[in-house]
């Protein structure tokens, strides 16, 4: 038997401010753009990992209200996430992020002993996300 | 902006980029008035906001992230005195009472007893061994959140 991740959703208050950072930034590609009763899904993939894919989505969609205003607010305080991606040129990751409006480095690159370069960023819907790099 | 039973997102926000300054910054003179002044408010505002949004308050945040990491310095070596300044704070009276409270050791003696502890363990040792006793530790960085204890 094998198990194998294939999709991750990513809560996002603001489709239009995420897109820049996930596409142009990260450079994944858009695999699907579904707008439904008020809400947006966008389903993206990495080059060459058709397998995963990460969807963004709205915080109230498919809930109620209640618990989508909880969740926009957990997500508004940053306390959402980790999400960890990889990537094969952390500085050149860094320079698009740093260009795209409303993401944030937290933590500037240092290597880590169990065998990474990494840095923490924020995306620009307050989710906390990982970049590392193999050394 | 208010949305819906009145939580306001935007201050939610600007609260988020206090803490994530304090994460930053913290080894520069960083304190909750010039937080507050970033954040666009008063000190007493953002102090109680802070404390409803993280359950502790910006001061206990930044005192906590720089003794993680000066127990990380301390660990390696450093001198407390040098550990005291590397980490942001101005006054060794106040960095030795607060860490003294938040680890139950002076740094002085944190240092003796631990110096080079951690060589040799795997890194979810260090992360469990290492972690601050305070009931929320910060949002990332040398410990992961502490448990009650």
């Amino acid at each position: 038997m094998t198990v194998s991740l294939s999709q991750a959703h990513i809560l996002v208050d603001d489709p239009d401010a995420a897109l820049p950072f996930y596409r142009d930034a990260l450079g994944l590609d858009v695999a699907a753009d579904v707008a439904n009763a008020g809400y947006r899904w966008l389903s993206l993939i990495a080059p060459g990992h058709p397998e995963v894919l990460v969807v963004l989505e709205q915080p109230e969609a498919g809930r109620s209200e209640e618990n989508g205003q909880a969740l926009a607010a957990l997500l508004a305080k940053g306390e959402l996430g980790p999400v960890h991606f990889r990537t094969d040129d952390l500085e050149a990751t860094l320079d698009a992020i740093r260009a795209t409006p409303g993401a944030t480095v937290v933590q500037e690159p240092v290597d880590q002993f169990w065998g990474v370069r990494d840095a923490a960023v924020r995306d620009p819907a307050g989710n906390l996300l990982r970049i590392e790099q193999a050394r | 902006m208010m949305d819906g039973m009145g939580v306001d997102l935007e201050e939610l926000r600007r609260l988020r980029r206090a803490r994530d300054r304090m994460d930053r910054e913290f080894a520069t003179p960083l304190d909750v008035a010039e937080l507050a002044r970033g954040a666009f408010m008063s000190p007493a505002h953002f102090s109680r906001r802070f404390r409803e949004a993280y359950s502790e308050t910006p001061h206990a945040y930044l005192m906590t992230r720089r003794i993680e990491r000066a127990k990380a310095l301390l660990r390696d070596g450093a001198g407390v005195t040098e550990a005291c300044h590397a980490v942001g704070c101005t006054s060794l009276g106040s960095f030795s009472a607060s860490f003294t409270a938040l680890v139950g050791e002076t740094p002085s003696r944190y240092r003796a007893r631990r110096r080079g502890e951690v060589r040799g363990l795997s890194c979810c040792e260090v992360l469990r061994v290492t972690r601050p006793r305070r009931r929320n530790a910060s949002s990332f960085g040398e410990a992961l959140r502490a448990v009650a204890v």
